[in-house]
């Protein structure tokens, strides 16, 4: 009698009941899972002094930047294959970690690396918004950035903050901005700018078009090709009908080699000079080109792989040993941001508990030289460092590429603010398409 | 009531456990991770609403997610709005008015057509973001804005992963009353007999274009949301890859059963985030795993369970029961007979 329910709640009850039973042993499966964790993270943690220096390594390693982000981290290696991968008695360990060239996945990584690796710094990493994303994550959780290529401009302009430092790095204006007062020396004073139409397409071009028009010259037109443009020719024809005494250019990765290859078959490269940036010349594209197409183009960069120089001849034959190509200034930039970060951790003798002590240490590291010749940090984390005029030649070793870029003047102890009193400078807005700091 | 009694009884019980995980030892990494399933749970079941329920197919839910996010970015860096409740309905609000622009131009078309034009849609959307610097920081993005304190409580990440929790769990109701109203059923009608709907004098244009913009409020919803948990927006949050990803959610969770896109977000991202640390070939691994899914599984994870182990759970309950109902048969016969 007892049992006798009726049919429905019977089974409403039997529901419940698996119901509750489902919840009980997931929380308990969840339980078990949470109580291994922390025994795993406890683990870690010894008491002992002497655990690894971690450094997470972002880069990108699947995506449209892959290669760069290859270049990276082959010099970021070769540095601690060189060199041992102890300093001031403490193994440094990098995780690296693949930002597959998109700023939302490379802010997710350094989650992962700040959170749940719990690295001591990031190095990288590579493409400009994945550089804003991740400062904008990492300054919030005090983590120490040290970007090797990110060049973004206002990152230590105007946004310039004490967690975030160009370690070996540069700002896309601060090797233009000697190329413009250059250009008018030439007595060139109708120039054409043609730039990549992204945010440092604007800071080459805006670097250049700057000083070039405060000396006197005029900025007859400006031409912003979207990133990604494989037919150059509508553009080419409107620098040769726009007739001007010189051509500004700025191109990176693969509209670089697109826009080389166009402009000697265009017949422009002998009629029209051309003052390139230093990502058109840079290793990573010109090893894809014949020597015809690549040589005898003068570009401005913070960088050259054939510098007269004991330092670069190092660094260059050790690449190239170790991976057969000339090193791109990525590779340079990893691989001198090893050297740097390795000073600093000398300086503070290992000890890297106090953060303030060890960016402090980070900021006065003085390279007497480098891959990429002496290296002093702004107060803005900045590297005050030399820009060079640059021309491509025929390469020694043809088998490795084409041509290379050797210095043909230094300007030495180059800031990122120019001659301009930082001050002054920062009250001006950011390079973009709308400005451009041109003075008519 | 009694009919969704099992799944309701499932669905409170996971959202129990999913605010407790947190006080339960959850580590730092994971609670972020979940932050962003969430998150993306609440766009790709705002897809399903259109793509499972309406049978239209849409490209362009990026686009709307972006808006959405460059509409709290905006709102946060400009005008220092600092409560989530203005900014998230404004990012609802403009996600839905681009939509109610690109609806008029989308759904003249059907089918494939519909498909090629959401896709140039949203590229024109990522194009706007990219080129036009002044608004939107062009490929830089846009940072410099952080999470406001939620309520009275501290922005930490252990409580935005509770609201964007409590976001997830108010979104994914409504959407599931909704698909439960006379109107969602008017949807479904028109994803199976769109000619016969017709004929019984319903305005297909007018419903799928509803459904569309519904689709784009959630979307913009979690754009929003998405943008405060990265201090960040940029074109990647409006691009085709994301378009394609949240599509790829809904597929892999299951098309038309709402919860399914949840599974299918944190199936995408926990998949991503394990295979990357692991080998720098993890495209080609996720790769493998969706064709496994769509090949033995073509109604996704949840549409498999539900046709297969939900007929079971139940036939095996109306089995336990029968065995009660005649145990209890017998036992009474004795005494009947005595």
């Amino acid at each position: 009698m007892i049992f006798r329910i009726p049919k429905a709640h019977s089974a409403g009850g039997a529901r419940r009941v698996l119901a509750a039973g489902l919840v009980l042993a997931l929380a308990l499966s969840l339980a078990a899972c949470s109580s291994g964790g922390k025994g795993g993270t406890s683990g870690q943690n010894p008491a002992t002094p002497q655990k690894p220096i971690r450094v997470g390594f972002l880069s990108p390693a699947t995506g449209n930047a892959a290669s760069s982000g290859q270049d990276m981290a082959n010099g970021w290696k070769l540095w601690w294959q060189q060199h041992g991968d102890e300093v001031a008695g403490r193994k440094v360990e990098t995780i690296y970690y693949d930002t597959a060239s998109d700023p939302n996945t490379a802010l997710t990584r350094a989650r992962k690396a700040v959170e749940q690796d719990q690295v001591d710094m990031i190095v990288g990493p590579y493409l400009a918004n994945e550089g804003l994303a991740v400062a904008a994550y990492t300054t919030q959780n005090k983590v120490p950035l040290f970007l090797p290529t990110v060049s973004a401009d206002d990152l230590t302009q105007r946004k310039a903050n004490p967690y975030v430092i160009r370690v070996a790095g540069w700002t896309s204006s601060q090797t233009t901005h000697p190329a413009g007062e250059w250009a008018y020396d030439q007595g060139y004073r109708n120039v054409l700018t043609i730039a990549n139409a992204y945010a440092f397409g604007y800071e080459n071009a805006g670097g250049f078009a700057q000083t070039f028009t405060e000396k006197g010259g005029k900025v007859i037109k400006q031409i912003w090709s979207p990133l990604g443009t494989s037919d150059y020719s509508p553009y080419l024809s409107q620098i040769s009908a726009a007739k001007p005494d010189a051509v500004f250019v700025e191109m990176v990765g693969a509209d670089a080699v697109h826009f080389l290859e166009q402009w000697k078959s265009f017949g422009l490269k002998d009629k029209v000079p051309l003052i390139g940036n230093e990502t058109l010349t840079d290793q990573s594209n010109v090893r894809k080109l014949p020597a015809d197409v690549a040589s005898g183009i003068t570009t401005f960069g913070h960088y050259a792989e054939g510098r007269d120089d004991q330092a670069t001849k190092t660094f260059v034959d050790g690449y190239a040993a170790a991976y057969g190509v000339y090193p791109s200034y990525m590779a340079a930039a990893a691989f001198t941001n090893g050297q740097w970060i390795s000073q600093a951790i000398l300086q503070v003798k290992g000890d890297l508990s106090n953060k303030d002590a060890f960016l402090a240490a980070m900021r006065a590291v003085k390279l007497d030289n480098s891959a990429f010749g002496p290296m002093t940090m702004d107060k803005y984390g900045n590297p005050v460092e030399n820009v060079y005029i640059r021309k491509t030649v025929p390469a020694p070793d043809s088998s490795k590429a084409g041509v290379w870029n050797v210095v043909e003047k230094t300007y030495p102890s180059v800031s990122q603010f120019w001659t301009y009193k930082p001050e002054d400078y920062l009250k001006q807005p950011v390079y973009s398409d709308q400005f451009q700091g041109i003075k008519q | 009531m009694r009919r969704y009694g099992l799944r309701l009884s499932l669905v409170l019980a996971g959202v129990a456990i999913l605010a407790a995980l947190p006080t339960l030892g959850l580590p730092p990494y994971y609670v972020s991770l979940f932050t962003q399933v969430f998150i993306l749970g609440i766009a790709a079941a705002a897809l399903d609403l259109l793509v499972g329920q309406t049978g239209v197919v849409s490209f362009a839910h990026a686009s709307f997610f972006g808006v959405g996010a460059y509409t709290v970015a905006i709102l946060c860096t400009r005008y220092n709005v600092s409560s989530y409740v203005i900014t998230l309905l404004a990012a609802a609000a403009m996600a839905t008015a681009v939509a109610a622009l690109f609806g008029l131009v989308a759904l003249r078309a059907e089918g494939v057509g519909f498909l090629i034009i959401t896709l140039a849609l949203n590229q024109i959307v990522w194009g706007l973001a990219y080129q036009w610097v002044a608004v939107t920081g062009g490929e830089n993005g846009i940072t410099g804005f952080f999470r406001p304190p939620i309520g009275p409580f501290a922005a930490s990440n252990v409580n935005y992963y509770l609201y964007a929790l409590a976001a997830m769990l108010v979104s994914v109701a409504v959407m599931w009353v909704i698909s439960h109203s006379p109107f969602g059923l008017v949807l479904l009608g028109i994803r199976e007999r769109p000619r016969r709907m017709r004929a019984l004098g319903y305005n297909i244009w007018s419903y799928q274009y509803a459904a569309f913009l519904l689709a784009a409020l959630f979307a913009g919803l979690a754009g929003g949301l998405f943008a405060y948990y990265n201090a960040f927006a940029s074109p990647a949050d409006l691009a085709l890859p994301l378009s394609t990803q949240m599509l790829i959610m809904v597929i892999l969770g299951g098309a038309g059963t709402l919860f399914g896109p949840l599974l299918g977000a944190a199936i995408l991202i926990f998949l991503s985030n394990t295979f990357s640390s692991l080998t720098e070939r993890w495209p080609t691994i996720l790769g493998i795993v969706y064709v496994a899914i769509v090949m033995y599984a073509p109604e996704g994870l949840l549409g498999i369970a539900q046709k297969r182990l939900l007929p079971s759970l139940n036939t095996w309950l109306r089995l336990r029961q029968r065995r009660e109902v005649s145990a209890a048969k017998q036992s009474e016969s004795p005494g009947d007979a005595a």
